[in-house]
């Protein structure tokens, strides 16, 4: 779909052009993590107030996650997480084995310490949406092979 | 979905407002970024509509308005020519989706440009396909205008256009 193809620029533009802007000393290099990963908080919590307008209430934890690996995954990059492990203490793994914002790399070894910067707004995504459906949580992402990755969402104690 | 769009453009205004306090650093940032997506959007642009070449800069500016806009966006501005020598051309957005979320600029930015990644996006895009041109906002409905327009300046001399007929 055409609207994919503008996000999935404007998103690498973003990450590039904030780190050539870090580069040319107009701020310190781990700034752009965390600016990407606010923008994505951001974003995440105005896509989850929309989506979940109509949709019942969340029984619980488990039911938000499968949410998020369903349908919000489905609505934000046309496919589901593939696989979500728990375990049942608040630790989340959502595995996505063809990560939309990385496929348009080459699944070599060569870009693999780069990938990190195209997790960082989704993660701050994620946590935007849980954000507001009332859980605080921290989450972080982690690429071993382009184009799977697995992100970590760990919920705090409210 | 475009609200993804739409609302990540949101998030990065807003994340350049903060880091840049003067408005024309946040509009040549935008614009640049623009460029940057235009150069390679037109390549999309072009597998997904396999649109015949462009023969005047009057076609190319329907292109843009009718079928671009349309795809990307879901609008179609309307168009029209600015000039006697035909190089120049408006673009009017009677709606513009990237705003759906804004009710106004604050106060303190006021020359503030918010779809300026537009006019990069234009002028990256038509770059690819060698036509240099000068793109910018010549009315802003967020700054009070009626509406909101793009102009178009082609830059290339008439004689140019002649060599390309082949």
């Amino acid at each position: 779909m055409a609207d994919e193809a503008l996000f999935l620029l404007l998103h690498s533009e973003m990450v590039a052009g904030l780190y050539r802007a870090a580069e040319q000393g107009e701020g310190e290099n781990g700034r752009c993590t965390a600016k990407l990963e606010g923008m994505g908080f951001r974003v995440g919590q105005g896509l989850i107030e929309r989506f979940t307008k109509d949709t019942a209430r969340f029984k619980d934890e488990l039911d938000i996650m499968k949410f998020i690996c369903k349908d919000f995954w489905t609505t934000v990059f046309k496919k589901q997480i593939d696989n979500l492990r728990t375990n049942h203490q608040g630790i989340y793994v959502l595995q996505d084995n063809k990560f939309r914002l990385l496929t348009q790399m080459s699944a070599g070894k060569q870009y693999l310490e780069h990938a990190p910067k195209y997790l960082a707004f989704t993660c701050g995504l994620i946590r935007g949406g849980l954000s507001n459906l009332g859980i605080k949580s921290i989450v972080t992402a982690e690429v071993s092979s382009m184009p799977a990755c697995k992100l970590f969402s760990e919920y705090s104690v409210i | 979905s475009r609200e993804l769009f739409v609302l990540t453009y949101g998030a990065l205004v807003a994340q350049l407002c903060k880091d840049y306090e003067k408005d024309e650093d946040v509009n040549t940032w935008l614009d640049r970024m623009g460029y940057g997506i235009g150069v390679r959007l037109v390549d999309d642009f072009l597998a997904r509509s396999a649109v015949k070449k462009c023969r005047s800069y009057s076609e190319t500016a329907d292109m843009i308005a009718q079928v671009a806009f349309k795809m990307y966006l879901g609008v179609t501005p309307s168009v029209s020519c600015n000039s006697a020598a035909g190089n120049e051309y408006s673009l009017i957005l009677d709606k513009n989706p990237l705003v759906e979320f804004v009710e106004e600029l604050p106060a303190d930015r006021a020359s503030l440009c918010y779809c300026n990644l537009l006019c990069g996006v234009i002028r990256g895009a038509l770059e690819m396909v060698h036509l240099a041109a000068e793109v910018t906002f010549l009315q802003d409905r967020l700054k009070g205008d009626a509406v909101t327009e793009i102009g178009i300046t082609f830059l290339r001399k008439a004689e140019d256009r002649k060599h390309k007929r082949n």
